[in-house]
């Protein structure tokens, strides 16, 4: 081997050890993030305990593994001894794994205590999955809200959408409503789902808990540092499944009291028009919203759905039949397929406002409209 | 004793071998059966494969540039479900037809008509799966596992599925009954259990638990399936029921099937390591106790498959001080392989290059299983990239890599030739390089926070795809080498002795390569020198 080649070697192994020491270590993700609560830092601590565990086993076992591939072989002129067991030694492997694993058990069972450890919370929050957004219902304040994939990650999300992922500021991890929280506060979070099962995670704060039709799950969080935490649906939902982001301020006590307040202002005009005839113009501009948030990712901007998936909204017998059967259908869903009820999501004007929008869209010219009234009336 | 001699005075070349198409369909020979078994497993490999590599052509960049995220989904859930029933379960019953009988000094499998049926229905089963892409609603794109209420929302391929799967249970269970029904009937005279070679203990293991654990799925893909069409409630909450109990019951059958596809995989490295260590296996009894006490216990650890969907603190400790157990029989598992090369005096042609790697990368694996197993840990870890990179390391470069090293360590036997070496080993390396390449990524993308299962992500995490892309097409097309040292070696290569290794040691090597379609017609005598390895 030339002197020549070795440095080359060397000089590879080298910057690449560089590069993964650099501060980009961070950038690229190599390990868990060590999180901002109590708990995220007790499981990382964890984490790399068992982790480290795992390597000082893998170097001795590898270790001797490869001694023997180096020096037992054939090519030596080595001769095989014929032993096939020892009774001492085997003993001895099979205790010390039974002692490693109950040093690791130990602290493992005191952090999954303090994880289950959900009481004295001075705030609750219920988190319910939809396909695919997640709906946030602060308890004691009584208000809520949806919180939807960033309408510009959306766009750019989109087939062939031509828009480079780059451009976009925390493609895929940007809503239009983030859930607000204070810091240094214990907050419970309660977590359901309203179709099928989700899951709820902001590595943050070092845990996911599924939420699950007809089930309420228990988790908590004191985070310690004011910041934008980001985070996904972790459980298979569906089409849109990676759409469906986590965006999680925490704020400082006052910003947030001044925003909970706004909220609890904007949840009593919420509901406002609900009483009053709407004109066409202003239930399509309504509408239009409304079906971009919830209707789209199915049924597609061009009302054609996606043939052998979802059905198309154009000409489609409901779209297009008798006003009754579509309300109903939007209303109530339709059992056994993605076609969630959104009687259960939607206020009567959303609801009336949508339905408007797709009688009178995409070459749909029915010409009726549907009046918030109409809905009230079928609850 | 050699074949040769203990059948001099016995005319058994009889071999009356059916001809044409009907030699196939209506076989009842282990060996034909055996290469049918294996035959179909690779076709359904590259199938398998081939969404393999659409997934991770979508995933090469941020952004969707090829499928829609509803035929991504597609993508994942039918690999697995490909892979899973399609490669790793029939090729391991095509090595145990193969191999059992001539192991074990008999002459066919106990049931031959069953064994026809059972590989029949293979398939069949599978022609009417892939067949859902045709269909109303797409493949299935709730996951392979199937979890209410998502997988109800398929539409017309939802009762395929359903089927499919009652399918390939049956087929599933019949194989296991015949090799149970082999191995405790037709064993050589003076072959006692503890004789038996390892590959036949760990099918042995793996027949009881595909018997105890196929009719538990059976059951519940059959609860999905009136819940959808006949107005039960079992798994919906709107009605009474609850849709957690099905994760219960699918990983009460889904652990044990882990455990279904790698004992074979085990079985195969304990007659490989020791073949060219040219050494006895180190602790036999241990690895037959180590492999029932695996298979026991899995009964035991479901839920950790489930730890995040909110159980009570004492249902989370049980599992995981269960799950965290099942390390000390496979840890003595691996101290044993590696005691048997301990001054052994070992060559490395490929199938013993396979179970090495084997060795290392299973033992990754399992390493990576620990921590899942921890279960505040997996808090973090679960559904995440973590999870994929583990369980592709236990099934790719476990079970796989083990059936590759079977496959190279038979093929002498089974076609008379020797396979290129050459190009063995450069099959091998291929594929030990770019599957590391493939998976070790994606433990750190788990880790930085990439959920599993989704056809998009944010583009921090590019670079890490992009590396194990290119990882995955390599593997991918590295396989391609592997069919063409197979049909090289079936056509022509070195004629193989008897013998073929020189530390080999079993029934299988006092044959000719390759057998005569009947062997063992006249149970052959077994000592000390033919028992196992």
């Amino acid at each position: 081997m030339s002197a020549g080649y070795l440095k080359t070697v060397w000089g590879a192994v080298i910057s690449l050890l560089a590069l993964a020491l650099q501060p980009a270590w961070a950038e690229y993700g190599l390990n868990m993030p060590e999180g901002v609560t109590p708990l995220s830092r007790n499981i990382y601590d964890l984490h790399m305990l068992i982790f480290y565990i795992c390597c000082v086993i893998a170097v001795v076992v590898f270790g001797v593994m490869f001694w023997s591939i180096f020096r037992h072989r054939k090519s030596r002129g080595v001769k095989a001894a014929q032993f096939h067991h020892h009774t001492t030694v085997e003993i001895i492997w099979t205790a010390i794994p039974m002692i490693i694993l109950i040093l690791m058990a130990i602290p493992a069972t005191k952090s999954l205590i303090l994880i289950e450890s959900t009481g004295d919370s001075d705030l609750t929050i219920k988190i319910t999955g939809y396909q695919w957004r997640w709906h946030y219902e602060y308890i004691e304040e009584d208000f809520g809200f949806f919180s939807s994939l960033a309408p510009e990650s959306n766009e750019a999300r989109q087939l062939n959408s031509g828009i480079d992922p780059n451009e976009i500021e925390n493609y895929l991890l940007e809503v239009d409503n983030p859930v607000v929280v204070p810091v240094n506060t214990k907050i419970r979070f309660m977590t359901t789902a309203a179709d099928v099962i989700h899951s709820w995670w902001v590595p943050a704060l070092g845990w996911k808990r599924d939420s699950i039709p007809g089930f309420i799950n228990e988790s908590w969080a004191i985070i310690e540092e004011e910041g934008t935490y980001r985070g996904q649906c972790a459980e298979l939902c569906g089409r849109d499944h990676a759409f469906m982001p986590i965006v999680l301020k925490a704020v400082s006590e006052d910003e947030y009291y001044d925003w909970a307040g706004d909220m609890m202002v904007a949840a009593l005009d919420a509901d406002v028009g609900a009483d009053r005839e709407w004109a066409m113009d202003e239930l399509m501009e309504r509408g239009e919203q409304v079906y971009s948030t919830f209707c789209v990712a199915c049924h597609q901007v061009n009302g054609m759905g996606i043939p052998g998936a979802f059905k198309p909204l154009v000409g489609s017998p409901i779209t297009t039949g008798p006003l009754d059967g579509h309300i109903d259908t939007v209303m109530n869903g339709v059992a056994g397929t993605a076609m969630a009820p959104f009687g259960m999501q939607l206020n009567d004007v959303d609801i009336a406002s949508v339905i408007t929008y797709e009688r009178n869209s995409w070459g749909n010219d029915l010409g009726d409209m549907v009046q918030p009234s109409m809905i009230a009336d079928r609850r | 004793m050699s074949y040769a001699e203990t059948h001099e005075h016995h005319h058994d070349d009889h071999d009356h071998k059916p001809t044409g198409l009907g030699r196939w369909l209506f076989s009842t020979n282990h060996k034909d059966i055996g290469t049918m078994y294996l035959v179909f497993a690779l076709i359904m490999f590259f199938i398998g494969g081939a969404m393999a590599m659409v997934v991770r052509a979508e995933l090469f960049q941020p952004g969707m540039q090829y499928v829609d995220p509803q035929f991504f989904n597609a993508m994942t859930t039918m690999h697995a479900l490909v892979m899973i029933f399609g490669v790793i379960m029939p090729a391991g019953v095509g090595l145990a037809n193969w191999m059992v009988p001539m192991m074990i000094g008999a002459p066919d499998m106990a049931l031959p008509r069953m064994n026809n049926m059972s590989f029949w229905i293979l398939p069949f089963a599978f022609t009417m799966l892939l067949a859902t892409f045709f269909m109303e609603g797409g493949a299935p794109a709730g996951g392979w596992t199937m979890y209410p209420p998502l997988i109800t929302q398929l539409g017309d391929g939802f009762p395929f599925l359903i089927f499919t799967v009652h399918f390939l249970g049956v087929s599933s269970i019949m194989g296991a009954i015949n090799i149970i029904a082999t191995i405790f009937n037709m064993r050589a005279p003076g072959m006692g259990f503890m004789q038996l070679p390892l590959f036949v203990w760990t099918w042995i293991i793996t027949a009881f638990l595909l018997i105890a654990s196929m009719p538990v799925l059976a059951g519940a893909v059959t609860m999905l399936l009136t819940d959808k069409y006949f107005g039960t409630s079992f798994f919906i909450a709107a009605g009474g029921g609850d849709p957690v109990m099905f994760q219960h019951i699918f990983w009460f059958f889904g652990h044990p099937e882990v455990y279904i596809l790698i004992l074979p995989a085990f079985g195969i490295v304990s007659q490989i390591i020791p073949t060219f260590s040219r050494k006895p296996l180190f602790g036999y009894e241990s690895m037959v106790y180590a492999t029932a006490a695996i298979a026991f216990l899995s009964f035991f650890v479901w839920a950790h498959h489930m730890f995040t969907v909110g159980m009570p603190l004492a249902g989370e400790l049980f599992f995981m001080y269960a799950t965290m157990s099942i390390a000390v029989p496979t840890g003595v598992k691996v101290f044993n392989w590696i005691a048997t090369m301990w001054r052994g005096a070992m060559t490395f042609e490929t199938p013993m290059l396979f179970a090495l790697s084997f060795v290392i990368l299973f033992s990754i694996g399992g390493f990576s299983g620990l921590m899942l197993g921890i279960t505040p840990a997996d808090f973090q870890y679960h559904d995440t990239y973590f999870v994929v990179a583990h369980f592709h390391y236990v099934l790719v470069t476990g079970a796989l890599f083990a059936l590759m090293a079977g496959a190279y360590f038979w093929l002498p036997k089974w076609t008379g030739h020797m396979y290129d070496e050459k190009l063995g080993q450069l099959h091998f390396w291929l594929s030990v390089i770019s599957v590391n390449v493939l998976f070790f990524p994606q433990h750190f993308l788990g880790l930085a926070g990439m959920p599993r299962r989704i056809p998009d992500y944010a583009v921090q995490f590019t670079e890490w795809n992009m590396i194990s892309s290119v990882g995955g097409f390599v593997f991918g097309i590295s396989q391609l080498l592997f069919v063409w040292v197979i049909v090289k070696c079936v056509r022509e290569g070195k004629k193989a002795d008897e013998q073929v290794w020189e530390g080999a040691r079993g029934l299988e090597w006092t044959l000719p390569s390759p057998p005569p379609f009947h062997t063992f017609t006249i149970p052959p005598k077994v000592d000390e020198a033919t028992a196992h390895s």
